[in-house]
Parts: C-alpha cells; sequence; structure tokens
C-alpha cells in the first residue's frame, strides 16, 4: 500500500477519488478549502469533473444532478455552507440519489469563527434540511480514519439510496499524518444503472424518473427510511470501546476532541484511575448499546468531551445511559482547542466530585 | 383510416392536468414534436422545475428529474457534465428561474453550459395561486398586491432575455410568444435551434416562451391572449437577441 504524509483535507479528497469519486461540485469556506483545490488539480487527471458553483446550494445541486446518473459524485463545506446544501440533501434524500457531503466544521452559530470546532454534530445527526430524513454520519479522529471512511461512504450510499456524511472539524482537516491510500477503484456507474438517468448507447428500456415528489405513498417512503434507520441501528454502529471491562468512569468524544480524551484516559490509566473510553465513529447510527450496558454502581460516571458549547453529542449520550449513571460535560468551543493537561485536571476534577452533573 | 395528426413520441396518453387554456399545454407540445422530429427520445433528460409545470411528471415518457425550486440549471449541469452524449433540457416558470433561481441561471448561462433552458414566463406565480412575480407587469393584480404591482417598493417587471443577452457565452437567447399560430411556430423553430446548438456542442441557449395564466388572471383562455397582445407583449418584446454559430470555448 502506497504510504503518504498528508493533510486531513488532502487525504480525504485523495481516498474519495480512489474511492471512484469522478464529481465534485464546491463553493471555497475556511476551514476546507484544500478539498476543492486539491479535487481541482486531481479529478480531471483521472478523467472526472471538478466545477466549482456559484453557491453551496448550486453545487449541491449539481452533484444532485451528476450522481443521477450513476457516477459517485460529492460536495464538500463547512458549516455556514452546510446549512446552505440542507436544502439539496433533503431532495438527495427525497430522489433517493446516492452521494458524499463532507463537513468539515468551525466555530458557530453564524459566520461564528473560522477556527476549529465540532458545533455541527446536532444539524448533520437530527435534520440535514426539512422532512425528517436521516443519514450515515461517519467522524473520523485520524487522517488515516479519513481515508478509510472516505474509501467505503460510497459503498453506503449507494446500498442505501441515500446521501451520507462525513464529519471532521477544521483541525483534524488541517493536521498532517502519514497514511496508507488504498488502491484506485475504477468507478461503475453502470452498477447504478437500473435507476439512473440517461440511457447507453443501444440501451433499450423505459423511462426513468428521479422524484422528489411523492404525491400518494409518501407515507410508504417515510416508513421505509424509519425501517432503514432500524437496520442502520442494528448492523452499521461503528464505536471504539477502551477499558470498559472496569472502567468506573467513562470519557466519551469523537473526532478530534476523542483524540485529547484518549490521550487523557491512557494518561489516567496509567496513574492507577479506572477510567475507559467511548468514542463513537458513526454518530448517526449512535453507539447507544455502548451506554446502555454500562452498569449503574460500578460505572460512577460518564464524562462528556466535546468542541462545542453545550455539548451536543451529550444530549445522546444522555438518552442512551441508564438510570443512575451521571454524566458531566467539559468542553471548549468557538475555535478554543482542547488541550490533555486541562482536559485530565477537568476530568480529576469530576471524579473528585468537585464537578455538577449535567441537568 | 390513416392518422394525420399524432400524439408525438415522448408524450405519455395521460390526462394533462393542466387548467383548460393554459399554454404549458402547448409549450409541451411543441417540444416534443422538436424532439421527434430530432430523433433524440432516447438520448434526452428532462430537468423539470417546481410550478405548475412540474406536473410533467406525469405526462412525458423521457428521463426526468424533478429539481428543487429555481435549481434545475444547476442539476443539469451536473448531469451534462457527467453525460455530454445526452440532450439535457431544462423546462423552468418565472418565479422559479427569475426569482428564486437567478443565481442559478445567470450562473450557467455564463459558464456556457452545453444545455438548453425553456422560460415559460406567464408573469405571475401560478402553482401557489398567483401571487405577484418579479415579471408581473406594472398594474397587473397578484394576490400579495392586489391593486396591482407598483413600481415603488417591487421595482421593474425582470426582463432576463435583456440580462442573459449582456453575458458572452450563450450562444443563442430569444423570446417568442405562444399567444399566436406565428409566435408558437417561431418558438417551436427556437427550441429546434436551442436543442441542435446543444447536440453540435456550440453551448447555452436560452428560449423563453410567454405563456399565460388564465387560472390566476381570474379570465379565460381568450381573455387570457388578449391580456398578452395588450400587455404581456407591449413590456416583454419578442425577438432573438442572440444567436451565434461558433461553438463556445474555441
Ligand atoms: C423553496 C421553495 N419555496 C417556495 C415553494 C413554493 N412554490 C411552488 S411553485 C412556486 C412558484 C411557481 O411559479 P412559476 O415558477 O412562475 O411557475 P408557474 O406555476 O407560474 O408555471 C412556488 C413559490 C417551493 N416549492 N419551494
Ligand atoms: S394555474 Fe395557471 S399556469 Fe398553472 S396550470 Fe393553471 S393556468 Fe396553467
Ligand atoms: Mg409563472
Amino acid at each position: 500500500m502506497e504510504k503518504r504524509f498528508m493533510k486531513g483535507c488532502e487525504a480525504l479528497a485523495e481516498a474519495a477519488v480512489r474511492a471512484g469519486v469522478r464529481f465534485f461540485a464546491g463553493y471555497p469556506i475556511t476551514p476546507q478549502n484544500e478539498i476543492p483545490e486539491y479535487m481541482s488539480r486531481r479529478l480531471p487527471e483521472v478523467g472526472g469533473v471538478f466545477v466549482q458553483g456559484e453557491s453551496e446550494i448550486a453545487s449541491v445541486n449539481m452533484v444532485y444532478g451528476a450522481a443521477a446518473t450513476g457516477v459517485r459524485a460529492m460536495t464538500s463545506s463547512s458549516g455556514p455552507g452546510i446549512s446552505l446544501k440542507c436544502e439539496g440533501i433533503s431532495y438527495l434524500a427525497a430522489a433517493r440519489i446516492p452521494a458524499l457531503i463532507v463537513d468539515v466544521s468551525r466555530g458557530g452559530p453564524g459566520l461564528g469563527s473560522i477556527q476549529p470546532a465540532q458545533s455541527d454534530y446536532l444539524m448533520a445527526t437530527k435534520a440535514l434540511g426539512h422532512g425528517g430524513h436521516r443519514l450515515m454520519v461517519f467522524a473520523p479522529s485520524t487522517v488515516q480514519e479519513i481515508v478509510d471512511l472516505t474509501y467505503s461512504a460510497h459503498d453506503f450510499a449507494e446500498r442505501d439510496r441515500n446521501p451520507v456524511m462525513i464529519l471532521i472539524d477544521g483541525c483534524l482537516g488541517a493536521m498532517m499524518e502519514s497514511v496508507a491510500l488504498p488502491e484506485m477503484r475504477e468507478p461503475k456507474p453502470e452498477s447504478q444503472s437500473g435507476w439512473t438517468l440517461g440511457r447507453r448507447e443501444g440501451e433499450t428500456r423505459g423511462a426513468h424518473l428521479i422524484s422528489p415528489i411523492y404525491e400518494a405513498g409518501l407515507e410508504g417512503l417515510n416508513r421505509q427510511f424509519g425501517e432503514r434507520t432500524a437496520r442502520w441501528q442494528k448492523e452499521d454502529v461503528m464505536v471504539e470501546e477502551l477499558y470498559l471491562d472496569d472502567a468506573e468512569y467513562v470519557l466519551t468524544a469523537y473526532g478530534m476532541a476523542a483524540r485529547v480524551a484518549r490521550q487523557v484516559t491512557e494518561d489516567l490509566r496509567r496513574e492507577g484511575y479506572k477510567v475507559g473510553l467511548i468514542r463513537p465513529i458513526t454518530l448517526f447510527p449512535f453507539p447507544k448499546e455502548s451506554f446502555r450496558k454500562l452498569v449503574p454502581g460500578t460505572v460512577k460516571g460518564v464524562i462528556d468531551i466535546e468542541m462545542a458549547i453545550p455539548g451536543q453529542m451529550s444530549e445522546d449520550v444522555a438518552a442512551s445511559l441508564p438510570q443512575g449513571i451521571p454524566l458531566y460535560e467539559y468542553g471548549h468551543s468557538g475555535g478554543v482547542l482542547l488541550d490533555d493537561a486541562d482536559t485530565k485536571a477537568a476530568v480529576l476534577d469530576i471524579i473528585s466530585g468537585n464537578k455538577e452533573a449535567r441537568a | 383510416m390513416s392518422e394525420l395528426y399524432e400524439r408525438p413520441k415522448s408524450i405519455l396518453p395521460n390526462a394533462s392536468s393542466y387548467c383548460p387554456g393554459c399554454l404549458h399545454a402547448t409549450a409541451t407540445k411543441i417540444i416534443a414534436e422538436v424532439i421527434d422530429e430530432l430523433g433524440v427520445k432516447d438520448k434526452a433528460i428532462y430537468v423539470l422545475p417546481v410550478g405548475c409545470s412540474t406536473q410533467g411528471l406525469v405526462s412525458w415518457d423521457l428521463d426526468i428529474i424533478g429539481s428543487a425550486h429555481g435549481r434545475a440549471p444547476a442539476v443539469a449541469t451536473g448531469i451534462k457534465r457527467c453525460r455530454p452524449d445526452c440532450l439535457v433540457f431544462c423546462y423552468q416558470g418565472d418565479g422559479d428561474l427569475a426569482s428564486i433561481g437567478l443565481a442559478e441561471i445567470m450562473s450557467a448561462a455564463n459558464r456556457g453550459e452545453n444545455i438548453t433552458v425553456i422560460y415559460a414566463n406567464n408573469s405571475i406565480f401560478g402553482m401557489t395561486g398567483g401571487q405577484m412575480a418579479p415579471t408581473t407587469l406594472i398594474g397587473q393584480k397578484a394576490t400579495t398586491a392586489v391593486t396591482g404591482r407598483q413600481l415603488l417598493g417591487t421595482g421593474y417587471p425582470l426582463k432576463m432575455c435583456e440580462l442573459i443577452k449582456e453575458l458572452d457565452a450563450p450562444r443563442l437567447v430569444v423570446r417568442c410568444s405562444l399567444r399566436t399560430p406565428a409566435g408558437i411556430k417561431k418558438a417551436r423553430a427556437s427550441i429546434l435551434k436551442g436543442f441542435k446548438n446543444q447536440l453540435e456542442g456550440k453551448g447555452f441557449s436560452f428560449i423563453e416562451l410567454l405563456t399565460n395564466c388564465p387560472t390566476t388572471w381570474h379570465t379565460d383562455a381568450l381573455g387570457s391572449l388578449d391580456f398578452m397582445e395588450k400587455y404581456t407583449e407591449k413590456y416583454f418584446e419578442c425577438r432573438t437577441f442572440t444567436d451565434k454559430e461558433e461553438r463556445f470555448g474555441e
């Protein structure tokens, strides 16, 4: 396997190309500009298409059209742009078009800050647009994991005929690490030809209709989506668990924050504290079981660590925790990065009973 | 018995749900006839807007994709870039194209996308019940301008051909009226030209069709044609604004 030293955003773009992505449309916004910049150079080399859209709205709709021809297509942005893409994402879901949406998050709300933050968890997992559809949301925490999850993202998207999201933050996107790159996969638009637009030369078939409108049958579609979500919850959850067998305090974090949480977990372990870690890799479906199985009494508390104030994932953690296990929050937001030493001190403070649990 | 007048091949034998006298139906028919004439039914991809013409979902026998309100030119861009061998066209109303979709149409036109856009301007939001559109004439009544559109606060009716003709990339910019048989003939020839431009790789073609909306104009079919003659065509001049032969980018 080819090894390279790459930035998170560029590694993501290269992994997408190797996964067979041949269409990218996007609009500049910090901190994800390296993705469109990389794609503008790289896609023409492999016969793909790069378009700089006039807005995020146009870009996601270009992806809507491109992906409807069976080509693997993607777009990327950051919070303010993802807000604009939400309309298109809802239409992708309704029209059952697979696509990859990447959010390299920054501080919010509003124009917020271009500095890294995990401020888009709620938007990503609860409502990427109107209508109640859901996307699988993947949250890598290393550059290698960015590569691996991007490489398989379209397999999920095409299996479900639904958009998928990869959510990282600006820090992970800018971070350089050594990565092993997977082999180039040749795109197979014809694998989707049962529903896509555009007959090939000599192809005889009835007309295909791709529609985001359901005069009748919408309830059926909603039901189908509900069943699919239940299936994801059963079969597709990805999570990393550390030291849960004897942990008295369990840290939980995703993405960039999980790197700090892991460091703190290892440090405290070495000092004799019985701490563990739950790191959700799929934010949706959320690894509810990892929390449900914690035993009250044995586990004295769960500590949610996020680059968001108030914590956003902590809402899902709270909903999954058995009665009797208090949930604590620690974090920074608005571009203030988490620091190993401060985070460790905060965790120790909680363990010593100096902090109140989340209401 | 021999058949003298046939249903175009790309139209399904379903009842049209357009209101009586609605010129969306006429537009549908001439587009379908042009597709027959060019023999391109099997490679046509139709991008539908949001508006009354969304009803086309049940009347066309073509590969179709429904788009979000105003976004059809962006959707068509994505399709055409991936399938340059197909004939990709949008049909959009004036609310769709000249209001919410202004950025998408202007940018696609400016990029010289090799697509064809057919723009049905009935100077009203038909589907939502007759609200004022950017194209509503001064003095024309709408449900959000019950005493008629005023200049102050709403400005002048937006002339899309006149805007798009200022761009260098478009190959064909033309406005026709579907009010008369002669206008319909001209519209048909313009659509043919717009499709040919695309098939020959020339780039962006824009065909505006002046249409009506008897229902929200609160008149009947003939009354709506009178209105078009007296007012619509006086403001929206029917002519060819741009007709360039060379391929874009060469
Ligand atoms: C984002 C969004 N806003 C508003 C609407 C509601 N809407 C549906 S059709 C329409 C206007 C259609 O007018 P026009 O494009 O002129 O088409 P017509 O019906 O007159 O042919 C509007 C505003 C919508 N579907 N989506
Ligand atoms: S409401 Fe107007 S535009 Fe819509 S179908 Fe009826 S007449 Fe035609
Ligand atoms: Mg209209």
